[in-house]
């Protein structure tokens, strides 16, 4: 393989892009790690549930051979989709909103009954339980939906985003989808952190970090931040799933595993609980699997992202950005 | 007369346990020779011993990551790469040396696998010393994965890729004498024909395995060793103030616990004469951590009970199915088939919210101080009011 440097440049956006994806699930699990110190196995399956939902979503609002009999009411909102630039970027956001708000919920749903009773419960109970809603909502999808891979796109065949090239830079094409997803993720990412540091609820989520006890004593409803977190993250988690489809033009029912191991991974070299920590460690996984993946060894690129994650954790245990663990006596 | 001493020590001991015990321990042992026995004989039912040697490996299995998650409060999620590793290196040294020692191949192999095992634990822990809890968590994942893709590309040209071992025409030399053991052999006895064959020879050498291993286990739980483990898994900082050797006893867990796991693995090779990437995967090592905590962390029952629901009912059903015993319309059995893991994963959300403590909790983890338990917090209260109390004059209050 030559090494060129347009060739470099191609992988890093297309590392930065990963990344962005990594980031948004990262954020899922980091938030629900810092207030509740557990790992949600499921949040992988949420960001499947993403791509599925935003698939449903897109087809209902988009595809005439659905508009027919009792659906037929949806006949003059797809009209209204289907028309023009306006109506593109009204589908485009409708199914984003959309999903992650389904997601969010069911995220909320999942925290209710599998989590919340386990509260106070062996610090592995929720795990497993989290494993136990995954394998649930994994073969959910396999059994209730489609056991094959589903394609992205429209009736006709053509994907919902078309694949366009944006711009170009010396030589490499960036396209619109990648534009996007980084733009995207960025916001998001840039909201979430100014929704913690500045709001009301963002500080009773802080709070509830840092000691629960306390925070409830101090008139913090424990319940409503922790649901909170379980509608942000799964939301942010559905995002990235939509993207995902639209970025690899399909969806399958066990698409959640890697990216979600992947992003924990992220998650951890970022130092977990942390939200900037976690976009870091996306962005971060994401150029460096990408490259690792052009320039040494396709089939290896876990074996890399894995190595960077013990090489960080031996030099700095609490992550890239997490502060360094007081021993408590 | 040592031997001659010995034997005598052994009778007193027998002695001492009391009569309803050993009554109990005799039973035990009967059920476990004449169940397996009696349904190799029965015609038709002889899958079920498979699925027994097939749950008592991942009771193997099981009971070593016990060690590493249930003793020493360390969470592994990479514990299958121990499995692999055990199988890999028994069948590849074992296909060298099988030439010259035959049918005895798979019993030399129990220390290669077991050693490789060892130290696949070894390579794993040091550098993962400083870490703690959920840091640990996802190294382990990593390395568990790190181990399923190199034996999947064929890192050294040795592991064959995903096609698995043995390559080819090669076979892996089964523990008996060629020919004599590979279909079941008959003797009429008085009361009933009594069949042996492969099923049962493994239920055996499995059954052996894990009795050894539990005398292992049990004796280490009483040791030195097993009271630091427990020191440690309560309080890493309190035990290192108390002279624990963090370092080594986390070392020792790892590589005891992995060294299980090796024996399992090159067990589970030679009794599938076939061994490939694909029993490897991370969800494998999730079932492992499914057994342990579902059925009690640190408790021996517990985790036997918990290998024979996790991953013998699955295959029992599927079994009973496939053989016909069950009989049920083509649609109602390709519903169940497609069902079980999704009814699975409904009932370990279930039995978490049930029981989060396992089946059979250990008795002494049982006994550890939890903060978040409201009664020891409360007790702790009142403790700090008597004390806060107690010097304070009757006047003052």
């Amino acid at each position: 393989m030559d090494f060129t440097l347009s060739y470099l440049l191609e992988q890093t956006i297309n590392g930065i892009t990963l990344g962005g994806l990594y980031a948004l699930v990262a954020l899922g699990y980091t938030m629900v790690y810092g207030i509740l110190l557990m790992i949600n196995f499921a949040h992988s399956e949420l960001f499947m549930a993403g791509g599925y939902v935003g698939l449903g979503v897109l087809k209902l609002l988009s595809d005439p051979a659905l508009a027919k009999g009792g659906m037929s009411f949806l006949k003059p909102i797809q009209s209204f989709f289907n028309s023009g630039t306006v109506g593109f970027v009204a589908l485009i956001a409708a199914t984003f909103l959309l999903s992650g708000i389904v997601v969010g919920f069911m995220g909320v749903l999942i925290e209710r009954f599998a989590y919340r009773p386990l509260r106070h419960a062996p610090r592995l109970a929720p795990l497993i339980s989290a494993i136990g809603v995954s394998i649930f909502l994994q073969n959910a999808a396999l059994l209730w939906i489609s056991s094959k891979q589903l394609p992205y796109s429209r009736a006709d065949g053509t994907s919902f985003v078309p694949a366009k090239t944006a711009f170009t830079v010396s030589g490499v094409n960036v396209s619109t989808m990648q534009i996007l997803i980084i733009v995207t993720s960025l916001l998001l990412l840039v909201f979430l952190d100014t929704f913690v540091a500045k709001t009301r609820i963002g500080r009773a989520m802080r709070a509830t970090s840092q000691d629960r006890d306390a925070a409830g004593l101090m008139g913090v409803d424990i319940n409503r931040v922790i649901a909170l977190a379980f509608f942000i993250g799964p939301a942010l988690g559905a995002v990235a799933g939509v993207f995902n489809g639209m970025y690899y033009g399909s969806v399958k029912y066990n698409m959640g595993f890697i990216p979600g191991i992947k992003s924990f991974t992220a998650a951890v070299i970022g130092g977990i609980g942390n939200l900037r920590g976690a976009m870091l460690g996306g962005f971060l996984l994401g150029v460096v699997e990408s490259l690792a993946s052009g320039f040494l060894s396709n089939a290896y690129r876990d074996v890399i992202a894995f190595i960077v994650l013990v090489l960080v954790l031996i030099f700095r245990p609490g992550g890239l950005l997490g502060e360094a663990v007081a021993e408590k006596v | 007369m040592p031997t001659a001493d010995s034997a005598a020590l052994a009778v007193k001991g027998i002695g001492k346990v009391p009569p309803k015990k050993l009554a109990l321990y005799v039973a035990v042992a009967l059920l476990l020779v004449m169940v397996p026995t009696a349904l190799q004989a029965a015609s038709g039912l002889g899958f079920l011993v498979r699925i027994l040697v097939v749950v008592g490996i991942w009771v193997l299995l099981a009971l070593g990551l016990n060690i590493v998650v249930g003793y020493a409060g360390l969470l592994d999620l990479g514990y299958i790469a121990f499995y692999a590793m055990g199988g890999y290196v028994g069948v590849l040294i074992g296909q060298t040396v099988s030439g010259r020692l035959g049918g005895g191949t798979y019993w030399a192999m129990l220390i290669p696998a077991a050693l490789a095992g060892a130290l696949t634990g070894l390579a794993l822990g040091f550098p993962v010393l400083r870490l703690r809890g959920d840091y640990l968590a996802i190294v382990t994942l990593g390395f568990g994965e790190i181990v399923r893709i190199c034996l999947n590309n064929d890192l050294l040209g040795l592991s064959n890729g995903a096609t698995g071992l043995p390559r080819g025409v090669e076979t892996i030399t089964p523990p008996w004498p060629s020919m004599w053991l590979q279909d079941n052999v008959r003797f009429p006895t008085p009361i009933g024909e009594f069949v042996f064959g492969p099923n049962l020879f493994w239920y055996f050498v499995v059954l052996l395995l894990i009795i050894g291993t539990i005398v292992v286990i049990r004796r280490l739980d009483d040791s030195r060793l097993g009271r630091a483990w427990v020191a440690m898994r309560e309080n890493e900082v309190a035990a290192a103030a108390c002279g624990v050797n963090i370092r080594t006893q986390k070392l020792w867990a790892f590589s005891l616990g992995a060294m299980s796991g090796g024996i399992a693995g090159v067990t589970f090779a030679y009794v599938q004469q076939f061994i490939s990437p694909e029993s490897f995967t991370f969800m494998e090592s999730v079932f492992v951590v499914c057994i342990v905590v579902l059925g009690g962390m640190g408790s021996i029952p517990g985790v036997i009970v918990g290998a024979l629901l996790i991953r013998g009912i699955p295959d029992l059903i599927q079994g009973l199915m496939v053989a016909g015993v069950i009989r049920l319309s083509g649609d109602v059995t390709s519903m169940i088939t497609g069902y079980r893991f999704l009814v699975f994963g409904l009932l370990m959300v279930i039995m978490m919210a049930v029981r989060p403590q396992g089946i059979i909790p250990s008795k002494r983890r049982a006994l550890e101080l939890r903060p978040d338990d409201a009664r020891v917090l409360a007790e702790e209260d009142q403790q700090l009011w008597d004390t806060e109390h107690r010097d304070a004059s009757p006047d003052d209050v």
